[in-house]
């Protein structure tokens, strides 16, 4: 039976993290209506690059030789897993569903006697990677700095990666993160950015007005596909912001609940404790005056 | 004069979207205007500044790497940087300038020193 003051002491410190779970909901609530925003104010664009690029690629002879970001290297061997998690944790399964998503993937990529090599975006999913794949991560990106995702963060990335592809030190990327749908929901996702694939134009038969290039075709698809693959990096990692915060919102919410009953509980049996007591101290008190 | 549709985007926000009597785009092989019912174009962009003139009305933006992609349904110009003329100072275009003195002190093409040089000369007159 703990004594009263060791079940005082236990309320305060439930208390306390009562209200740091509290906060830190209020502020993952905050920064969630931010990380929307930003990810709704980027979505023009993406649309825009991506009907331009499909219209583009659309209009390719077919079986021409084609830049090797929309081709491919021609071989499917190494595989390269971005896998973009967040810096901090405290936000529920959000970081594990990723890693899970990925080292499954890794799994089957080995079966199928494929190479596969890492890189990590985000310090939680190097965390629970390095322990077992420590070996085929290739390079790290830290995060960590940057308190936004902005595009020059996103551009970084896609520059590392296209440079790795240049050096043929992979032939498929693919990159991990968590979509959002909403503040209960996000779902782990896989999306193939090298080579990169814009999806097929939905009126391919539509007649094609004639473009006119400036300087010419294979120009523009050269400074075009790189900036695709950064909007789709982009996009990744606004999806991610908005879905840590959301798994963050939904985890701080459950663990304020859970201290509330912890306190409820807590009180009960402290005031049990204190009517014991009293009741102790009347029954001795009344069987000391009784003996005088 | 029917208007032509436009659109201004970078990868971080929508800048304009609505309607405007021309358009004058720094592209890479020169400037050029778009009105309504112009032909199908696809051109890059290079470092300058882009004008939206309305009526006696003219706005002008800073834009940096990109696109014009100019389709029968209107023009549409896809910024990797996109900086309002009134919002060209201090730290911004600071950093904008910065931006441009390292890509021209890199080691780079003729054509992309030439783009680099665009850039620090659109941005000294700020």
């Amino acid at each position: 039976m703990p004594s009263l003051k060791d079940l005082k002491d236990r309320i305060g410190s439930v208390k306390s993290t009562q209200k740091i779970t509290k906060a830190m909901q209020m502020v993952a609530a905050a920064k969630l209506r931010r990380a929307e925003e930003a990810a709704t104010a980027a979505r023009p664009y993406a649309d825009r690059i991506e009907t331009v690029l499909s219209n583009l690629a659309a209009g390719m002879t077919p079986g021409a030789p084609g830049p090797k970001l929309l081709t491919g290297t021609g071989s499917q061997r190494t595989h390269l897993l971005v896998v973009a998690t967040a810096d901090r944790g405290l936000c529920g399964g959000f970081n594990s569903s990723i890693v899970r998503q990925a080292r499954e993937r890794i799994v089957e990529l080995q079966s199928q006697g494929k190479e596969v090599k890492l890189f990590l975006v985000g310090k939680k999913g190097y965390d629970q990677l390095k322990r077992l794949y420590g070996d085929l991560i290739l390079e790290r990106f830290d995060t960590s700095e940057e308190k936004r995702v902005t595009f020059e963060q996103a551009k970084g990335i896609a520059d590392r990666l296209l440079t790795l592809y240049e050096d043929g030190a992979f032939d498929v990327a693919t990159i991990f993160y968590a979509r959002y749908q909403s503040v209960i929901s996000q779902v782990p996702t896989a999306t193939q950015i090298l080579p990169a694939s814009p999806p097929e134009r939905a009126d391919a038969s539509a007649p094609k007005a004639p473009y006119e290039y400036e300087p010419d075709e294979e120009a523009i698809l050269e400074t075009l596909l790189p900036r695709y693959v950064a909007v789709q990096v982009f996009r990744a990692l606004l999806e991610n912001a908005a879905s840590e915060e959301g798994a963050r919102m939904t985890a701080m919410d459950n663990a304020t609940r859970n201290a509330g009953d912890l306190i409820d509980s807590l009180n009960l049996s402290y005031n049990r404790a204190r009517q014991a007591q009293i009741t102790t101290e009347l029954v001795e008190i009344i069987a000391g005056a009784e003996s005088v | 004069m029917p208007k032509l549709s436009f659109s201004l985007v970078s990868p971080e926000r929508e800048l304009f979207s609505g309607e405007a009597d021309s358009v004058s785009i720094p592209g890479t092989e020169g400037v050029f205007e778009v009105q309504a019912g112009h032909s199908p174009l696809m051109s890059t962009l290079s470092p300058g500044m882009l004008t939206i003139r309305d009526g006696s009305r003219e706005r002008k933006l800073y834009v940096r790497g990109g696109f014009a992609d100019v389709s029968p349904d209107g023009l549409t110009v896809l910024a990797e940087t996109a900086i309002p003329e009134d919002e060209l100072k201090g730290d911004v275009l600071g950093a904008q300038k910065q931006a441009a003195q390292k890509a021209l002190s890199a080691d780079l093409s003729p054509e992309q020193q030439l783009e680099a040089q665009r850039a620090v000369d659109v941005l000294s007159t700020y």
